[in-house]
């Protein structure tokens, strides 16, 4: 089955390529890491220098085949782990310096659920985001209640708040994650292939949400994802990594070249242009 | 959207303490010379305001010298098992997790044993030993219950049930061997007893008490967060490893501390947290103050059955925390499977 991005049916806000502000939010200039199993042994995986910058109102995609460094360089925005050489700011702050409540409150980090031990009432989940606001030991103020209902009401997800988490489907567990996440109030939001377990309408209706927050709520989005023809429909930006080393940042257009994605993803790719300047990549001889 | 309220907290706890009240009550006025509630109410008010004279002798030894330590030192061990229940629940992520089903209930008798062998008169040494115990015993349970490097549920019990046994037969082995020594019997450290011939220092045994649950209660924000996975509260800004290590602490602070003084007592970390679960709801703020005051209201009901099923036989109160507790232990076991 054809997705809407290969029909080439008008999925994405026409917003600019680069809607940006121009001041960068997100600045990483030639980060790198390694994995150790060790401090002493020789290390399992490396990321090489990257650089790139992200504004607010963008949406950056993080693209490469699995163990290129797209977690890496996730975890390396959250600041869970410092550079071994290069600088992560945020804000024009060093992330990896930033106390780990003080990034709570700018990053919001969105993953894979795990498993609830106790049920949990999705306003209760919700909630949840604003731990980072207050004391370590607290009860949620009015001020809290209103902006994790505001969250809720960003992901069209006011309907699902006296719902259990464990009844939701996966396209509505989804979105109370992204309100979670809303309702810590960051200006950089990471999700980590957030339409893995969702149907092609599930991941269109995810993208489509994202790209009305980036443009509506000013959040500088950044997505590691698998789905090349979304990226290339919703983002501003694309990262393309693979085997640790940073191959190209730039606009879809400027990213998605034949050659170059077929030697990455080791797969025999055309790539076209749509009418709305957004490319698309279709297997050979698949029509 | 009805968030929990610090007043909500304070209401449900008041409440508990109004049912913990009512059987510290029953517990008194039960037992081979019933005593009357009016007895017992004089009894008390005339002790609070030091009107020794105005008691009577029976009374006074009925009352005040027998049932009420035996209540208080109850008391104590129910608000340390089932607070340590739902912090060990938290902190290994595991529902079932219990001080008794870990074993760190038996680690915590082994090393008290081992105190009174070695040292047999040395003030506080059989608590400390205690806790020596249940850390020990929690450490390897918890690196036992690690499958390809994350904690196992499935794994972790079977650990902590191997460890238990393990744990019981050494136990077991000391109490043949070293009989005729002042250890008190195996029943007292394999099944647990409230009637504590040494003259224990309450005081200070509540204080360590207040200090563990305090701790264990600042961190409930956290654990509620650790509950929905150690990486997620990460990145909400928990110290997972903070909260960790205080839990892990405390609860063990609280193992060694009931073990040493009335034995292995199983279940009572189990059903309790459970029970107020389904009650209150599963946030740490009113779990922990909840379980530890339900944990208390258990252990005085329990002994006092205990004391009065088949009187003038006393039965170990760990007998009848078992014969509640193991049927939810199952039940809880078959519908995780499920």
């Amino acid at each position: 089955m054809s997705t809407p991005a290969e029909t080439g049916a008008p999925l994405a806000s026409p917003v600019p390529i680069t809607a940006g502000d121009n001041t960068p939010r997100v600045k990483v200039e030639q980060a790198s890491y390694a994995y150790a199993a060790t401090g002493k042994s020789a290390p399992k995986f490396t990321l090489g220098p990257a650089s790139f910058e992200a504004r607010q109102r963008e949406i950056v995609a993080i693209l490469g085949p699995n163990a290129s460094g797209k977690s890496t360089l996730l975890t390396l925005l959250a600041g869970l782990a410092k550079p071994l050489s290069g600088r992560v700011e945020v804000d024009g702050t060093e992330v990896s310096k930033l106390d780990i409540r003080a990034r709570a409150q700018r990053i919001a980090l969105v993953q894979q659920e795990s498993e609830l031990l106790f049920p949990l009432r999705v306003w209760e989940y919700v909630l949840q985001g604003r731990y980072p606001h207050g004391r370590r030991l607290r009860f949620e103020s009015e001020e809290d209640c209103l902006m994790a209902g505001n969250a809720l009401s960003q992901v069209g997800a006011d309907a699902l708040r006296d719902r259990w988490m464990d009844e939701l489907s996966g396209g509505e567990k989804q979105r109370v994650i992204l309100a979670r996440a809303l309702a810590q109030r960051p200006s950089l939001l990471l999700l980590d292939e957030p339409t893995q377990h969702l149907d092609i309408g599930g991941k269109v209706e995810l993208l489509r949400r994202l790209r009305k927050l980036a443009d509506e709520s000013r959040y500088t989005v950044l997505v590691v994802t698998h789905e090349l023809n979304l990226a290339a429909e919703f983002s501003d930006r694309i990262i393309l990594l693979h085997k640790g080393k940073c191959l190209r940042v730039g606009t879809p257009a400027e990213v998605y070249e034949r050659d170059l994605l077929g030697e990455v993803f080791e797969a025999p790719l055309e790539v076209e242009m749509r009418p709305n300047g957004r490319p698309r990549v279709i297997l050979q001889g698949s029509r | 959207m009805r968030p929990l309220t610090p007043r909500r907290v304070f209401l449900i706890c008041l409440g508990l303490c109004g049912v913990l009240f009512v059987a510290v009550v029953i517990s008194l006025r039960l037992g081979a010379y019933p005593v009357s509630v009016a007895d017992i109410v004089m009894t008390l008010f005339n002790a609070t305001v030091h009107r020794w004279d105005q008691i009577p002798p029976d009374f006074q030894s009925i009352i005040l010298n027998i049932r009420l330590p035996r209540i208080l030192l109850g008391i104590l061990v129910g608000a340390a098992l089932s607070t340590a229940g739902g912090g060990f629940q938290a902190l290994l992520r595991n529902p079932l997790a219990d001080p008794y089903v870990l074993g760190v209930s038996s680690g915590a008798a082994l090393g008290a044993i081992i105190s009174l062998v070695v040292a047999p008169h040395t003030p506080g040494l059989i608590q400390a030993a205690a806790f020596a115990g249940a850390v020990a015993t929690i450490t390897a349970v918890y690196f036992l219950g690690r499958r390809g490097g994350q904690l196992d549920s499935a794994t972790l019990l079977l650990a902590g049930i191997v460890t238990a046994s393990f744990l019981s037969a050494a136990i077991m082995f000391l109490m043949t061997t070293l009989s005729g020594r002042d250890l008190r019997g195996m029943a007292f450290w394999l099944m647990g007893d409230l009637s504590s011939p040494a003259a224990l220092d309450l005081k200070w045994l509540y204080f360590l008490l207040v200090i563990a649950v305090g701790s264990i209660y600042t961190t409930s924000s956290d654990l509620n967060l650790i509950l929905t996975g150690e990486q997620e509260a990460h990145h909400l800004g928990v110290n997972v490893h903070r909260v960790k290590l205080v839990v892990y602490v405390a609860s063990s602070v609280l193992t060694g501390l009931a073990v040493s003084v009335s034995g292995s007592i199983g279940y009572v970390g189990l059903l309790v947290p459970h029970v107020i679960r389904m009650m209150f709801g599963t946030d740490y703020r009113v779990l922990i103050p909840a379980s530890a005051i339900g944990g208390a209201i258990l252990i005085v009901v329990a002994d006092t059955l205990a004391r009065t099923v088949v009187a003038p036989t006393e039965l170990p109160v760990g007998a009848m925390t078992a014969i509640a507790g193991a049927p939810v232990f199952i039940y809880l076991m078959r519908r995780r499977v499920r």
